[in-house]
């Protein structure tokens, strides 16, 4: 109504490309109250909690810096990042299409079961270079597969995915397990684990640090989702089947293969970063281990709006906080459970955040769709200006 | 009655200083363009909104009306454009469901005031009839009963004629003249001028929140209609009045003196599009189609007239292939496409405006530019490779822009941001652009302002003439007896009957309505 209204009275004249000003300024703002607020406003908290349990938050977040960036501890930092990030990819590509891969630990264990248990054979019998780009082929392959499922149920029956990839999640898990006490199991050693990578066989690293050349292909990864969903037409017709698949049915887009290929795309990328994982940092696998990379990093997921280069500030910052909360905790006789403490402030406060910015729609529901926009517009903005 | 009232919302005064007095058994009808604020002020009167400013004094008592309920406690009832009757439970049912004062349903005081309520009114109602099962025009009678239930003094009817048959319009009219004997006050709103000159008794005109004129009762019966009409179009367009008073009297002619229309001869003309014996399911309460056959020749316009949810959308998404067809075939010059997908249907030539502009139309948070060129993604010279040409979509996303008029500030505004109406222009420009052959417009007015509704009949009519065929599903008949060379009527699914356009097709079409629906009923 309102903007019928502006549109009437407003300029004719052949339209411009770029937005003004303003509405830049305005999506900028909107970025900072969602995405960096929650984060500061954890910290903030979660410097109160330490005040109240009597230790010093300065030196406590001092700690964090010495352990997670000063000297060559960033390059720890950087070493956690690469398997994030490549999750990071996946989720980022599939969650822009309103799918929800909830699977990805399952996804990611089954890879990895799979790399380190071919690893050490391969490793040592074709060149390096080869075993190296097989195995990534073959994690992202076997993530991608575990994926076929739920994709097949959700493009021919719509049945929801959030339930079959968490299904499939636990069986993957366990079928790992099966896979690291069974054929890939160490003969060697009576603990249930898979035979350790030689050390000079494992993933290079960048010339002049520890980082392995694992966190390369993360970045290359996000670079590549980020161009798929901006410039490609494939990327463009994702994102309107995410934002209406009503209107992507009307417009012509196979939706059934779209669904199929985006999750196969999202299960390969989760499968690279078990690739990099285990080629680059731990050589071997042991039954019972889950690192849950993904449950950790989703917060950052929606932190970033679902945007892949956002995501990359936002795990750095958390794999600064892991690396030197190890410390930080323990300098403050803390557990390092404390940094779970920091994620859940850093959720809660998003979930403050989304609600206030939604709270004064739900009594709405009952006005018609325009009324409802035209009573929105002013509430958010009042927020922004709060 | 209503004093001062202001409604701003964001950069629009939705209701600026509003007065408006309401008289017992009088019909106060408020015309206005869509935007022009009528919902607004009308939400204000049954609680929805809260206004800014102004007082609501009832009876000489100022009053605040802050909930839908303390509406209903004061006496004011809102009948709603859209049904909103539980279309599974009976009609009895449906009335007792306001009735919460009391843990125990009253079924036989709920009957008796049912008769009591449908006396006054001068109708009858079958208590124990599904709503489902009714006609529209029975639909709306219960839910003014239900306004009337918990004892009204002000009846607000929105856009009560939107969805009657023209003999639906006429029982309307005696059922306004016996609320007027009972003392009633009515609010009519339309946007109809032929309406509210013959149903109410005072009209007050809405233009962009403002109230620019009120005609008093007197006035009405003093001044005969040719000035009265004159002075309203005016009222209602003001400066603009001369470049719409064209279309808005054509309009009215064209309802009234039952035009020779434009049936021309096409006989002769190739067939474009042809069903033979279309069958599709329905989506939800909506109806699917059964055994429709219809062909669509080179250069003409063929209307689909028939009251919403009788199988349009089904028609419309069978032909354009987004639904599957479970029976019978689509021919596309002679060559069926059934089996193929939306996309090679586009490709042939074939076009569906959509009713649901936003729900389908459009990818609300995508820019202007992009929503222009949704339905050719990935093709050249926009994509080369599969990368967006960004400079090409843009430059020629302008150049649509200004030849079909979209109103936007930037090519990359978000187009949840734009009026119905140059939405309705970026879907048209997306579909009448790049060849088309064979149109389904589906709705292609609905809820427009004049403006627009007449600038998307003009490129209706330009379609047929440059040799494209058109087919034009409307409930608006006006609409259709204006552009159309045949009419064909859906009802519950079926197509029963084709009327050629020209004198007498009003009431022709009007009669296949109805016939349809009490056979079916019987």
């Amino acid at each position: 109504m309102s903007s019928e209204t502006a549109a009437r009275e407003g300029p004719v004249a052949a339209p411009r490309h770029r937005p003004a000003r303003s509405v830049r300024l305005e999506r900028i703002l909107d970025v900072v109250i969602r995405s960096i607020v929650p984060v500061v406003l954890a910290l903030v908290a979660g410097g109160v909690l330490l005040l109240a349990l009597g230790r010093n938050p300065l030196t406590f977040y001092g700690n964090i810096w010495v352990g997670g960036v000063q000297g060559t501890a960033w390059q720890d930092s950087a070493i956690r990042m690469a398997p994030f990030l490549l999750i990071a990819a996946g989720l980022v590509l599939i969650f822009r299409a309103n799918i929800w891969n909830l699977g990805y630990n399952g996804q990611f264990l089954l890879a990895a079961a799979f790399v380190a248990g071919y690893a050490p054979t391969l490793v040592t019998e074709v060149p390096l270079w080869l075993a190296f780009v097989t195995l990534f082929l073959l994690a992202g392959a076997v993530g991608a597969i575990w994926t076929l499922v739920p994709a097949l149920l959700k493009a021919r029956f719509g049945t929801n995915e959030i339930i079959t990839t968490l299904m499939m999640s636990f069986i993957a898990i366990d079928l790992a397990s099966i896979l690291i006490k069974g054929p890939y199991h160490d003969a060697t050693t009576p603990l249930p684990q898979t035979a350790v990578i030689p050390f000079e066989k494992m993933l290079p690293s960048i010339p002049g640090t520890r980082i392995h050349v694992g966190l390369l292909v993360a970045f290359a990864a996000i670079l590549v989702v980020h161009y798929v969903l901006t410039r490609t037409a494939w990327g463009l017709r994702l994102q309107v089947m995410g934002a209406n698949p009503r209107a992507a049915r009307h417009f012509g887009i196979d939706l059934p293969r779209l669904i199929v290929v985006s999750f196969l795309a999202s299960g390969f990328l989760v499968g690279l970063a078990a690739a990099a994982d285990i080629l680059g940092l731990w050589g071997y696998i042991r039954t019972g281990w889950n690192p849950a990379y993904g449950d950790t990093i989703i917060p950052f997921v929606f932190l970033a709006r679902l945007n892949a280069l956002a995501v990359v500030p936002f795990i750095a910052f958390f794999s600064v906080l892991s690396t030197g909360g190890d410390l930080a905790a323990q300098e403050a006789s803390l557990p390092t459970d404390f940094l779970l403490v920091l994620v859940g402030l850093i959720l809660l406060f998003m979930t403050v955040i989304e609600y206030l910015g939604r709270r004064r729609e739900l009594g709405a529901s009952y006005l018609p769709p325009g009324l409802r926009q035209a009573l929105r517009a002013p509430l958010l903005r009042r927020r922004k200006a709060a | 009655m209503l004093k001062g009232i202001t409604k701003a919302f964001p950069g629009v005064l939705a209701n600026d200083h509003i007065d408006l007095t309401l008289r017992g058994g009088e019909v106060h009808c408020l015309l206005g363009e869509n935007g022009a604020g009528k919902s607004t002020l009308i939400g204000i009167l049954s609680g929805l909104i809260r206004p800014d400013e102004g007082t609501i004094r009832i009876e000489g008592v100022e009053t605040s009306i802050a909930s839908p309920r303390r509406a209903l406690e004061l006496g004011i009832g809102t009948v709603h454009q859209h049904s909103t009757l539980i279309p599974a439970f009976s009609v009895l049912e449906n009335l007792m469901l306001g009735d919460n004062r009391r843990l125990r349903l009253d079924e036989d005081g709920a009957r008796r005031r049912l008769e009591e309520l449908a006396g006054q009114l001068g109708v009858e109602i079958d208590a124990d009839a599904k709503a489902v099962d009714l006609a529209l025009g029975h639909q709306q009678q219960v839910e003014i009963v239900k306004a009337l239930w918990r004892g009204s003094r002000v009846l607000i009817l929105d856009e009560p004629t939107s969805m009657l048959t023209p003999q639906g319009v006429a029982e309307l009219a005696k059922v306004l003249e016996r609320l007027k004997e009972h003392g009633q006050a009515v609010i009519f709103i339309t946007h109809k001028l032929h309406e509210a000159l013959s149903l109410g008794d005072e009209i007050s005109i809405l233009r962009q929140g403002r109230l620019v004129g009120t005609i008093a009762p007197e006035v009405m019966r003093a001044t005969p209609q040719e000035e009265l009409r004159a002075e309203i179009i005016r009222l209602m367009f003001g400066e603009d009045a001369r470049a719409v008073v064209d279309v808005a009297e054509l309009r009215e002619e064209l309802a009234e003196a039952e035009p020779e229309g434009r049936a021309r001869e096409h006989e002769h003309a190739d067939v474009v599009l042809e069903l033979r014996g279309v069958s599709a399911f329905g989506e939800g309460s909506e109806r699917g189609i059964e055994e429709v056959s219809l062909d669509l020749r080179e250069g003409e316009i063929l209307g689909i007239a028939g009251m919403d949810g009788n199988g349009q959308r089904a028609l419309a998404e069978a032909i354009a292939g987004q639904r599957h067809a479970t029976h019978g075939d689509v021919l596309l010059y002679g060559a069926p496409v059934t089996r193929l997908a939306v996309s090679a249907r586009q490709k042939l030539g074939l076009r569906y405006v959509t009713d649901d502009r936003l729900g389908e139309g459009i990818v609300g948070m995508l820019p202007v530019g992009l929503n222009l060129f949704l339905k050719r993604v990935g093709e050249s010279p926009y994509w080369r490779h599969g990368r967006i040409q960004r400079a090409i979509v843009d430059g020629r996303a302008t150049e649509l822009i200004r030849e079909y008029d979209v109103r936007t500030p930037f090519v990359s505004t978000r187009v949840s941001t734009l009026s119905g109406g140059n939405i309705q222009k970026i879907l048209l420009a997306r579909e009448l652009s790049f060849d088309p052959k064979v149109v389904v417009f589906h709705k292609p007015t609905y809820g427009l302002d004049v403006k627009t509704t007449a600038a998307v009949r003009d490129q209706i009519l330009k379609l047929a003439e440059g040799g494209g065929a058109a087919l034009v599903i409307s409930t608006d008949l006006d609409e259709l007896l204006e552009i159309c060379d045949r009419i064909a009527v859906l009802s519950r699914g079926r197509l029963v009957g084709v009327v050629s356009s020209g004198p007498g097709a009003a009431r022709q079409v009007g009669e296949l309505m109805v016939g349809a629906e009490t056979v079916e009923a019987a």
